[in-house]
């Protein structure tokens, strides 16, 4: 009898993890709407999206948050046109052309450098590359959309490269062996067999990169000078996560809610993303 | 008799292990050639020595030297074109994971040939070499993963026709399919040998006997016997060879 | 040379270009943040307690502040995490509460920290009144690291193989019972290296906790953990407070040091225990 109740009583208790879980994820979603569609509703959608003025605190207050949604796609798009290829030829070399004894110690450098904290980066893109960016280009500043997207790119790169690398890896070994055997040579191979066959993973990587980067917060806050502008290379810009984290710590009233509004926009983006990704991998399946 | 292949004292080791001890064979054109002896007596691994599959392996060290009409394949010889002129078709049928005529079209284009006219009518040579026209003419864009095994196999040997090689390799092909399909694969080889050479690794004694000209016998590393498929099962040389094909060991 | 030949060299080529820019980025990061925390990094600055009035230094508070968001956060989020797990791949093998609990992880794992940090402000900080706390921020930290709990702990249990589970339950054992003796054990290493990943998680999170943890650095005692409005910032928080409002850049590397040191730790010890793991299975 106690043995019955004892499994009775652990299947109520898993179940309820299991319910909490869920719960979780639904208080995130449910409180980001609660928070984000009061603003929206008073500032006008199409004034909030579309809006290029971000003048919160002024006597007429604007709130129009263009500036940020293009420059977190900017940011995005820049960090990835440079950080995948770097990535997945990087992973290409790791997995089908290095000599083993230099693999395992590549892959375990790119592994640590996944572990190294966001504030780190963006530590190093503070003291190292904003002045040098500044010097180069002979700026007022060197805090930019380009130093963000550098650093972004860097920070993106040990995930597209790890999973780049073990998507080409478990490329099976008759298909390079068919490949070969033709007389294509490993570049060849490498290009015409193993990357298609590994394509699903690698795309898994640039929506990891994208994820991540359109995400970040910290390091970016201390790269991109955090001013309202609409995006050009060399201007101070504010990513929608950063103008979530600068202002909410005085903000108040309307303009609180305002912020609420950007985080809500900030996940439809990346459930967008998410979902499309998913459905592209069923499809594939197909 | 010309040869089109052979060997001269051929010795590999993978690692410590001494695999093959000094072959010598002369392999004439457009035979069907088998080779046959219990597992792990190196037939695969010679089988590898003729395209130089076996460089892949970190460990493997060979001495001797293979000459392919004549010009020694491991001094100075582009491995690629090499592998042009001798194709394989491996053990479990491996077709890429794309279209039926991509997969063709894979070889003639990593070589060179990009006009579509051109590599349509490779495609479809290739398929009716290997007897698969008729049954895939209509769904070519389709995923060749969606062959049935016996088909897939088909269509590797199609597509290592494509390049127009002298020679094809065979890694024990019918080994992964059943007997209908064996014996599709099987009147195709023998068909193929008006146009070609084949060296085929086999388990199977029969198939041996059903299709091959010369068979030969491996043991332990050491080609003990070489000689025409119905002298050597009918009236073998060595004891050895007699006792294998009696099915005293296997 | 061919034009084949010439596109072989060439993306050869790349492949190597893009290894070593990979590699260079990597050590030029971990060196430079050597050479300029080395100096600073002792133990008095370990131990040591920052104070304007007695114009002292040091980084113990926020050590100890990181410890016990970890520690709390772990209590909380592990036995939800696994439990969840276990729940899904022992009690419910297949279903549409399986597919609707295991979207919502999936969900919840592409969410970024900033959003976790607000909905913690909005939940904890606000709503349930726990001010700027440690417990408010191990809380946030709970949300952020519960996905990559669950997942770590599915695929893990998903890897014992199913004869183990068959031979208990033809012994006649209950789910649970089987699950405590059979299946857990042979998990645990899998279970365990997503925990540490959850630690370096941790550690390294700056956006959640910047809000929900805040930014002092007082030494707090086991009570005012506990309790509400006792703010405490982290090392990452802290890093980011010197460098980017005191403009103390001296303090921020040594942290960043002591934070890349404990990152690699972290790191190659959850590499040990998958191995482990693996060869075990």
């Amino acid at each position: 009898m106690r043995f019955v109740d004892k499994e009775r009583a652990f299947r109520v208790l898993l179940f309820l993890c299991a319910i909490v879980t869920v719960a979780f994820v639904g208080v995130i979603i449910i409180y980001l709407f609660v928070a984000g569609i009061p603003a929206i509703k008073e500032i006008g959608l199409r004034d909030f999206l579309f809006g290029t003025e971000w003048r919160p605190e002024s006597q007429t207050p604007q709130f129009g948050i263009l500036p940020f949604i293009l420059t977190s796609v900017y940011g995005t798009v820049g960090a990835i046109l440079l950080g995948v290829p770097l990535g997945v030829l990087c992973a290409v070399f790791i997995a089908k052309i290095a000599p083993r004894s230099i693999r395992s110690m590549l892959k375990t450098t790119v592994e640590l450098l996944a572990g190294i904290p966001s504030v780190v980066f963006g530590l190093i893109g503070m003291t190292v590359l904003v002045p040098f960016v500044q010097r180069v280009f002979n700026l007022p500043s060197g805090a930019n959309l380009f130093s963000s997207i550098i650093v972004l790119s860097v920070m993106i790169l040990p995930s597209v490269v790890n999973v780049s690398e073990n998507a080409l890896r478990s490329v099976p070994k008759e298909y390079e062996l068919g490949s070969l055997a033709l007389g294509a040579n490993r570049v060849e191979t490498a290009l015409r067999v193993s990357m298609p066959a590994a394509k699903s993973g690698i795309a898994a990587s640039i929506v990891l990169g994208v994820g991540r980067s359109i995400g970040e917060t910290m390091a970016v806050m201390m790269v991109s000078g955090n001013v309202a502008n609409m995006p050009s290379l060399f201007k101070s810009v504010r990513y929608l996560t950063t103008a979530v984290s600068g202002e909410m710590s005085y903000s108040s009233g309307l303009h609180r809610k305002a912020l609420f509004s950007i985080a809500l926009v900030l996940l439809l983006f990346l459930l967008i993303i998410n979902l499309s990704f998913k459905l592209l991998i069923r499809q594939d399946k197909k | 008799m010309s040869s089109i292949l052979s060997t001269r004292d051929l010795q590999l080791w993978y690692g410590q292990t001494h695999v093959l001890k000094g072959i010598d064979i002369h392999i004439p054109e457009k035979n069907i050639i088998a080779l046959i002896g219990p597992s792990g007596c190196g037939k695969s691994t010679f089988l590898k020595c003729f395209n130089r599959l076996n460089e892949l392996e970190p460990q493997c060290k060979i001495s001797g030297s293979v000459l392919f009409r004549g010009r020694d394949i491991y001094s100075r010889y582009d491995v690629n074109s090499l592998r042009k002129s001798i194709g394989m078709v491996f053990q479990k049928p491996n077709p890429f994971p794309m279209s039926i005529y991509d997969n063709i079209a894979y070889g003639p284009r990593v070589h060179g040939i990009r006009k579509k006219t051109e590599l349509d009518e490779i495609v479809e040579r290739s398929l009716k070499q290997a007897f698969l026209w008729n049954e895939t003419k209509d769904r070519l864009k389709t995923n060749a993963l969606g062959l049935s095994g016996g088909q897939q196999q088909r269509l590797c040997i199609a597509r290592a026709l494509a390049v127009s090689p002298e020679v094809l390799l065979m890694d024990e092909p019918t080994s992964a399919l059943d007997p209908i399909s064996t014996a599709k694969i099987e009147s195709l080889v023998k068909e193929l040998k008006s146009k070609f050479t084949v060296i085929m690794v086999t388990h199977n004694m029969q198939q041996a006997m059903r299709i091959a000209d010369k068979t030969a016998f491996f043991l332990l590393g050491e080609m003990i016997e070489f000689n025409n498929t119905d002298v050597l099962f009918k009236t073998p040389f060595d004891k050895r060879t007699a006792d294998y094909i009696s099915g005293q060991f296997g | 040379m061919s034009k084949r030949k010439l596109i072989s060299v060439l993306f050869l080529w790349l492949c190597y270009i893009s290894a070593a820019v990979t590699v260079l980025l990597i050590l030029g990061l971990v060196f430079t943040v050597f050479i300029r925390g080395r100096e600073m990094l002792t133990v008095e600055i370990l131990t040591g307690i920052p104070s304007f009035l007695k114009g002292t230094i040091g980084i113990l508070p926020n050590i100890l502040n990181t410890v016990y968001i970890v520690v709390l956060t772990l209590g909380i989020a592990l036995p939800l995490g696994v439990g969840t797990a276990i729940y899904l791949n022992e009690y419910r093998r297949a279903g549409i509460t399986v597919r609707i609990i295991e979207f919502a992880v999936d969900i919840l794992a592409g969410v970024p920290s900033i959003i976790y940090g607000l909905v913690g402000l909005l939940v904890f900080v606000t709503s349930l009144g726990l001010g700027t706390s440690i417990i408010s921020g191990a809380l946030t930290m709970a949300f952020v690291v519960l996905p990559g709990i669950v997942r770590t702990s599915l695929e893990a249990l998903k890897s014992v193989p199913a004869g183990y589970r068959d031979g208990a339950f033809a012994l006649g054992t209950g789910r649970w019972h089987t699950t405590r003796t059979v299946v857990l054990p042979s998990a645990l290493n899998g279970v365990l290296a997503g925990a540490i990943l959850s630690v370096g998680r941790i550690i390294g999170e700056s956006a959640a906790l910047i809000f929900t943890a805040g930014v002092a650095d007082k030494m707090l005692n086991i009570f005012e953990i506990f309790s509400p409005n006792n703010s405490g910032s982290t090392l990452t928080v802290a890093l980011y407070i010197y460098a980017k409002e005191r403009g103390d850049f001296d303090m921020a590397f040594t942290i960043a040091l002591v934070l890349v040191l404990l990152s690699f730790v972290l790191n190659l010890s959850a590499r040990a225990l998958f191995k482990i793991g693996r060869v075990k299975t």
